[in-house]
């Protein structure tokens, strides 16, 4: 009987904070465990008692990598319990600042952290080693997004510039237009990176996949928008509790979300968003992703490298359109009055649906606040990824079978780090 | 590049994980005395801070082993960390990874040197160890002397 365990302890910097465990039983997988730490679950306690207008900048904590995502999920929140509706400058700065979020974590993830898997390198830095000029591209890519961030949110870590209602500053309109030359450049940029990707080899595997993303009646949907599934879901934000929960798993600190209806797990993120909103994308998207390969659907999670190009271009796109329209709206935020009640926030953060239920008292501190993010959504869906990446790779050698299962977590760019990030060292202490 | 007067200091860490927030309490504590930022430690972000910037310290919360407090200075332009962990696993692309990337790049600021202060608790919520806040009010200390 041979008994073969694949074990990572490390996955983020912090052992404990993300970590894959698979054992293998005479060529069956018998357990496979994703271990994640989500600081969402600090965070809702802290949240209450609070008040409603401190939540966005509160929650903006939460990640480091995308703080937006958490901002603007919690004002649309706030939004929804006090009756507050924005104008619509004041709605496409947000698009814009998303966008913003939209290109530094695809412009990071896909070169500096996923890239490097295809091209049989162990990380950026050999990348640099190899070809400096595509490593210079990425950060300057990942730049031009934090700019935008730092332009409409005040700075790049943390914008603060977002509040219920809007903004507290309207950006300057040559502030804004300041983007347009680095963004025209982005665009190409991103169509010659869905090109670069599609030239990868890609592990021959692909998953029948319930993917769930928002869907809007005219754009690629980022921050607004019904909840959308490709099995006939199709219901407003506010009955996301109807349809899905999590449950709390004895081997990750994160709770698991699951569908109440079926038993198969979800996919939420870049394939998800392709699948449900391919007609949503820009004439150009669509043709880069047709030029790299791809169909109006993709199943093969691998291939999520050449979406996350894809969708960095349709931000790109949608950014640019946005700078060159700008105009400073009449009045950077409309007026909330705290009132009691119960709302419903969601948008696409990078990685997948980020949900936000938040109940007021009368004088709007908060009661409760749950938050869902998109990662441990995601965790039974990689799970059953790894679960079926091992079982077709059993003849690999023990190292590449690790590998692969590394890769197939990074194909969902999972959000596991946005907890401590300090320095682990090797000291000899005399 | 000239490397100038006066350093940039950069704390780096997650203020709302205990000791790793001590990056932003020598900040905190410089702020108004000398030019300072506060970030999360992401990799491509640094290498964007101290782009053009001729003396850089940054300091981070870390965890080598040794005893809580200490306080352990790295000079970054003379060579490699400490052996550390290079790897694209998730989001870790850190200091670390930056300094070397910014190496290779030719993106490394003339002078630049990393404090590292062993932490303790790395649990979630504000406010230092003991030990850890007594080396961040020294550094900062330290720091303030070396500027005169």
């Amino acid at each position: 009987m041979a008994t073969k365990i694949i074990k990572v302890g490390a996955l983020a910097r912090v052992e404990g904070e993300g970590s894959l465990y698979v054992r293998i039983k005479d060529d069956t997988v018998t357990d496979v465990r994703f271990g994640i730490f989500e600081p969402p679950r600090f965070f809702e306690a802290f949240l209450v008692g609070r008040d409603y207008s401190e939540a966005p900048d509160l929650a903006a904590r939460i990640c480091g990598i995308c703080p937006v995502a958490y901002e603007l999920g919690a004002i649309l929140a706030m939004e929804d319990v006090l009756g507050v509706t924005v104008s619509q400058p004041i709605n496409d700065l947000r698009r814009l600042i998303y966008c913003g979020e939209w290109i530094e974590s695809h412009g990071l993830h896909t070169y500096l952290l996923h890239a490097p898997d295809f091209l049989g390198l162990a990380d950026a830095l050999e990348l640099a080693k190899v070809d400096k000029p595509l490593v210079e591209r990425a950060l300057r890519l990942k730049k031009i997004g934090n700019d935008i961030l730092e332009i409409v949110g005040g700075r790049a870590v943390h914008p603060v510039n977002l509040k219920v209602g809007g903004f507290y500053r309207s950006p300057r309109k040559a502030e804004i237009r300041r983007l347009r030359d680095d963004l025209k450049w982005a665009i190409d940029e991103s169509e010659a990176s869905a090109k670069l990707f599609s030239g990868f080899d890609f592990p021959d595997f692909e998953q029948d996949y319930t993917f769930i993303a928002l869907r809007h009646e005219r754009d690629y949907a980022i921050h607004q928008g019904r909840l959308v599934s490709n099995r006939g879901l199709d219901v407003p934000v506010s009955e996301f509790l109807d349809h899905f929960d999590e449950e709390h798993v004895e081997h990750s600190n994160a709770l698991q979300g699951y569908m109440k209806a079926g038993t198969s797990p979800y996919m939420l993120g870049p394939l998800a968003r392709y699948a449900i909103n391919h007609d949503r994308l820009s004439e150009r998207a669509r043709a880069a992703a047709r030029s790299a390969g791809l169909g109006p659907v993709v199943l093969n999670p691998f291939r999520s490298i050449i979406v996350r190009a894809v969708e960095m271009l349709q931000a790109c796109e949608d950014a640019l359109a946005l700078v060159e329209g700008y105009d400073e709206p009449d009045r950077p935020a409309e007026t909330a009055t705290p009132r009691a009640g119960v709302g419903h926030g969601c948008t696409e953060a990078p990685r997948g649906v980020c949900y936000h239920r938040y109940q007021l008292a009368e004088d709007g501190s908060i009661l409760d606040a749950r938050i869902i993010p998109p990662t441990s959504q995601n965790q039974k869906a990689i799970e059953d990824d790894l679960r079926r990446v091992v079982e077709a790779n059993l003849d690999l050698a023990p190292d590449a079978l690790q590998w692969r299962c590394e890769q197939a977590i990074r194909n969902y760019d999972p959000c596991i780090s946005c907890a401590t990030h300090f320095l682990t060292l090797t000291v000899e202490w005399a | 590049m000239t490397i100038g007067a006066e350093p940039l200091v950069i704390g780096v860490g997650n203020s709302w994980r205990r000791d790793d927030g001590v990056g932003a309490e020598v900040v905190e504590r410089l702020r108004g005395k000398l030019p300072t930022l506060e970030l999360p430690g992401e990799g491509t972000e640094l290498i964007e801070a101290w782009r053009d910037t001729g003396w850089v310290i940054v300091i981070d919360a870390m965890r080598s082993g040794g005893p809580v407090g200490t306080i352990l200075h790295i000079d970054a332009a003379a060579g490699p960390l400490p052996k550390g962990r290079f790897s694209c696993l998730s989001h870790q692309f850190g200091l670390a990874e930056a300094v070397e990337m910014a190496r290779l790049l030719g993106r490394l600021p003339p002078k630049i040197e990393i404090y590292g202060i062993e932490a303790a608790d790395l649990g979630q919520g504000k406010g230092l160890s003991p030990a850890v806040e007594a080396a961040a009010i020294r550094l900062s200390a330290d720091l303030l002397e070396m500027r005169r």
